[in-house]
């Protein structure tokens, strides 16, 4: 048996993930005087959020004068088909500008309007000019700011460590175990708080923007000691991925392309948008793009690589090539497509989680689990049953914020460090080295990653069928079984089929839930649509998020709860066409 | 599923190995046949390997789209990405060697400690603004423009890994190297900030060991004019401090 020893850090929080979020929870943390640990699974600086392109929503109002918090307060309820929780939307647009202009404050150099002020650009869904942008890098602009405002503030930063266990004492979170990838030693962190910040789900798919670190890792250690996950059918498939050459597929061409003037046409040379939204168009919600994209390929007026075109060039190459300097050398360099000369050719590609952990909505702790809190793309909640472009970075400064302030006011309230079991913790160990004592023929868990990437794909993927479903659940558990007895060859020094070897089970698990929870919803609504119910239901699921926990025995308990009230003043704000969505429920929280 | 056309088998040399106690590289070049498809990088190829061959093969990367820096390597021996390094670029008859970057400790395979580069980050003092109140700050596009260039910098360590000052002279303990002499000058530049860096430049950050040789510039995948449009504006500045006869004066007797 190899060696379970572990070694032991306290801090009084943890924070799993250094993405947008991870940081600024850490640096909110730190802020409040109490000891801060930052956990990443890579590098710092080159969590997901590194890939976030088009720009962060936020109501500054520089370019147009009239949006308020307000209208983005609404768009994000109207772009959620009206299933976000509506506390978290009406927090995330009041505090969105503070906390974009605190970047600046921090020293990112946003593009600037001619009058001297942060640039705000048009994305789909958003009634106003609203995203605070920098070309089309907007994602390494936030995290190189709070990466180097974070290694000032006193936190400590563990890189390429990967924790797999989440530890309780009674109710509460007690820390967290894993191994340091690069020696494949065992650490245990003791904390009072913990803050998951680790991203979503998206290489359970094929094709996806997503990087190598989307296991669902938080999704998966969170369940396992009592958390739930709400509204994990709806899956955001963005518009525009790249399509050729296969390698490449999947590889995000940002939405700032259609927000600088880039047109969508089909084989026949049509701007088909206007068959599915006249009047926005191009920029429409990425849920309806998504699916028009879908059905043109789908009806035979895709493009050559089975996609749909996307053209830019009528900007001009040198408007362009400041506006959208990655897209430019993306496409130029990966696929030998000039986009200043001609059409890129595009097509869906998974890109985000709307659901995820279930957090109260102010403070960001779990349901279930006193002293965890979650924030960013794990966490559930703001974005319903669709994202808007833009609302993911400001999801992640704003909820972060929340987070790391409450997580350590939490961790102040402790006057001892929860008690870790050691048993328990050596368990957990014997379970990470099994993998290594295994048959020498047996499969290795990349084959499992590719065979669940293309079941979630063809039966969990853009468009689901009730059959198709309930094949891809049993399909899953053969994979979980599969997962069990897949070996590891090697040692445990910077291994990535061994640290494949825990992941699997993650996605394997989340790809399940999704699956679950997308069975369950009898209807299509934003980032969910199901061939055999293609309409909306509003009778039966306008006013539901479905919820979905591990039970006792290992299962997973598929169930709904009546979506919270919108305060009287909030409902307010939206007009006679809307008002059948928001005003029928009565719960509270 | 239909084969790809033009799928063609080639041979590739892994470098795999372990780091000694000083972290030297101490391994040997495996070779492995790859069926290679249309338009794959070399990340493409190693991932490849790891599923089919490898299944151990250390490899460090995150995004597979030039986004991230993290899959910097020596390609048939140039320091380059992975993730943006076309096999049909490359010349069909001669097998692909790579290597992990040279300049860092080993850590297995194709994986280097780059830890260095995060401490002299550390010491760097952060950006400095001329007031809190940002209610106030306006400045131009213009102005946003010169530093916008140098933080497009995806820290790919590219550069420091081909300085020769690093490569060759080992001078880890008297130079910041080209990236961080590029963050350096993107708070210098920075309208809004107030800190002086010049003494740090010149002493800590060794600037006068870059003798101008480029080969930064020539490697950096984001295009950045290091030693054009960071080094040798900061070069300047640490001149007109220390070496200008009249500026001398004038700060010695507290007139910036």
């Amino acid at each position: 048996m190899m060696s379970v020893h572990y070694e032991t850090k306290t801090y009084d929080v943890l924070v799993i993930g250094a993405g947008g979020a991870g940081l600024r929870a850490a640096i909110e943390a730190s802020s409040q005087g109490v000891s801060v640990a930052l956990v990443t699974k890579s590098l710092l600086g080159k969590a997901h959020t590194v890939m976030a392109e088009g720009g962060m929503a936020a109501a500054l109002s520089y370019v147009d004068a009239d949006d308020c918090w307000q209208a983005h307060y609404k768009d994000t309820i109207r772009g959620g088909k009206y299933l976000s929780n509506y506390r978290m939307a009406e927090l995330h647009a009041k505090e969105a500008p503070e906390r974009v202009k605190e970047l600046e404050k921090w020293g990112a150099v946003f593009d600037r309007t001619p009058d001297g002020r942060i640039l705000q650009r048009p994305f789909g869904g958003h009634t106003y000019r609203r995203l605070a942008h920098v070309g089309d890098r907007t994602g390494l602009e936030l995290i190189r700011t709070l990466q180097d405002k974070g290694i000032h503030c006193g936190i400590d930063v563990h890189m390429e460590c990967t924790m797999t266990h989440l530890l309780k004492d009674g109710d509460q979170v007690a820390g967290a175990f894993g191994y340091w990838r690069e020696s494949g030693r065992f650490i245990l962190i003791n904390a009072k708080s913990v803050i998951l910040c680790t991203g979503g789900i998206g290489k359970a798919y094929k094709v996806t923007s997503n990087s190598w670190e989307y296991t669902a890792d938080g999704q998966a250690m969170a369940m396992k000691i009592g958390a739930e996950l709400i509204d994990m059918e709806f899956l955001q498939f963005h518009p525009t991925g790249m399509v050729c050459p296969p390698s490449v597929k999947g590889i995000l061409v940002t939405e700032a392309v259609r927000g600088e003037g880039g047109k969508l046409t089909n084989a026949l040379g049509e701007r088909f948008m206007k068959n599915y939204d006249p009047e926005r168009m191009e920029l429409s919600t990425r849920d309806i793009v998504s699916k028009a994209i879908y059905t043109e390929v789908k009806e035979g007026r895709g493009s050559p690589n089975g996609g749909v075109f996307l053209d830019i060039s009528h900007r001009g190459a040198d408007y362009i090539k400041r506006k959208l300097p990655s897209m430019y050398h993306q496409f130029l360099e990966l696929g030998d497509v000039d986009i200043t000369k001609g059409p890129m050719e595009v097509g869906p590609t998974m890109h985000y989680t709307m659901g995820g952990v279930r957090v109260h909505p102010e403070t960001q702790e779990v349901l279930n689990v006193t002293g965890l809190y979650a924030a960013g793309e794990v966490s559930g909640g703001l974005h319903g049953g669709n994202r808007l472009g833009g609302n993911s970075l400001s999801d992640l400064i704003v909820f972060g914020q929340r987070a790391g302030k409450h997580a350590a006011e939490f961790a102040k309230q402790q006057t001892v460090l929860p008690k870790i079991n050691d048993e328990e913790v050596k368990g957990y160990a014997e379970e990470l080295v099994a993998p290594f004592e295994r048959d020498s023929k047996a499969e290795t868990p990349y084959q499992i990653q590719a065979d669940l990437q293309d079941l979630m794909a063809n039966k969990v993927g853009i468009v689901r069928e009730e059959q198709g479903l309930k094949e891809a659940i049993e399909e899953l558990q053969v994979m979980k079984a599969r997962a069990k007895v897949a070996r590891v060859d090697g040692s445990r020094a910077y291994n990535p089929g061994w640290h494949l070897s825990h992941d699997i089970h993650n996605m394997i698990l989340v790809g399940e839930v999704v699956a679950r929870a997308a069975l369950q919803r009898t209807e299509s609504r934003g980032g969910h649509t199901r061939l055999d119910h293609i309409e909306p239901d509003n009778e039966q699921w306008r006013f539901v998020n479905s919820t979905i926990r591990l039970n006792g025995s290992g299962e997973l308990d598929v169930s709904t709860y009546e979506k919270p009230q919108m305060d009287a003043a909030l409902r307010d704000l939206f007009d006679k066409s809307d008002e059948l969505a928001i005003t029928k429920s009565k719960q509270k929280i | 599923m239909m084969m790809s056309l033009g799928v063609v088998d080639r041979e590739f040399h892994v470098f795999r190995g372990l780091p000694d106690a000083d972290g030297e590289h101490i391994g040997e070049v495996k070779s492995f046949t790859v069926p290679v498809q249309p338009g794959w990088v070399v990340l493409d190829a190693l991932l490849y390997l790891q599923a089919h061959n490898a299944p151990d093969l250390a490899i460090r990367w995150n995004c597979k789209a030039a986004k991230c820096g993290s899959c910097a390597a020596e390609i048939n021996g140039l320091p380059s990405l992975m993730c943006k390094t076309r096999l049909d670029h490359m010349p069909l008859d001669k097998p692909v060697l790579v290597r992990p970057m040279r300049t860092f400790p080993l850590i297995k395979d194709l994986v280097t400690d780059v830890s260095w580069n995060y401490e002299i980050n550390k010491r760097i003092t952060p950006f400095t603004p001329y007031n809190d109140d940002q209610s106030t700050w306006r400045y131009f596009q213009e102005d946003a423009d010169r530093v916008q260039e140098f933080r497009k910098c995806i820290e790919c360590f590219l550069c420091q890994n081909s300085c020769h000052v690093i490569r060759h002279h080992r001078k880890f303990n008297h130079f910041a190297g080209p990236r961080f002499l590029v963050r350096l000058a993107s708070l210098e530049m920075h309208p809004l900030d107030v800190a002086d860096r010049i003494p740090f430049i010149k002493e800590e950050a060794g600037i006068g060991l870059c003798n101008i040789t480029k080969c930064c510039t020539e490697r950096c995948p984001e295009d950045i004019r290091i030693t054009d449009n960071a080094i040798i504006p900061l070069k300047e500045r640490v001149v007109d401090r220390y070496y200008d006869p009249i500026t001398m004066l004038l700060h010695k007797i507290g007139i910036k």
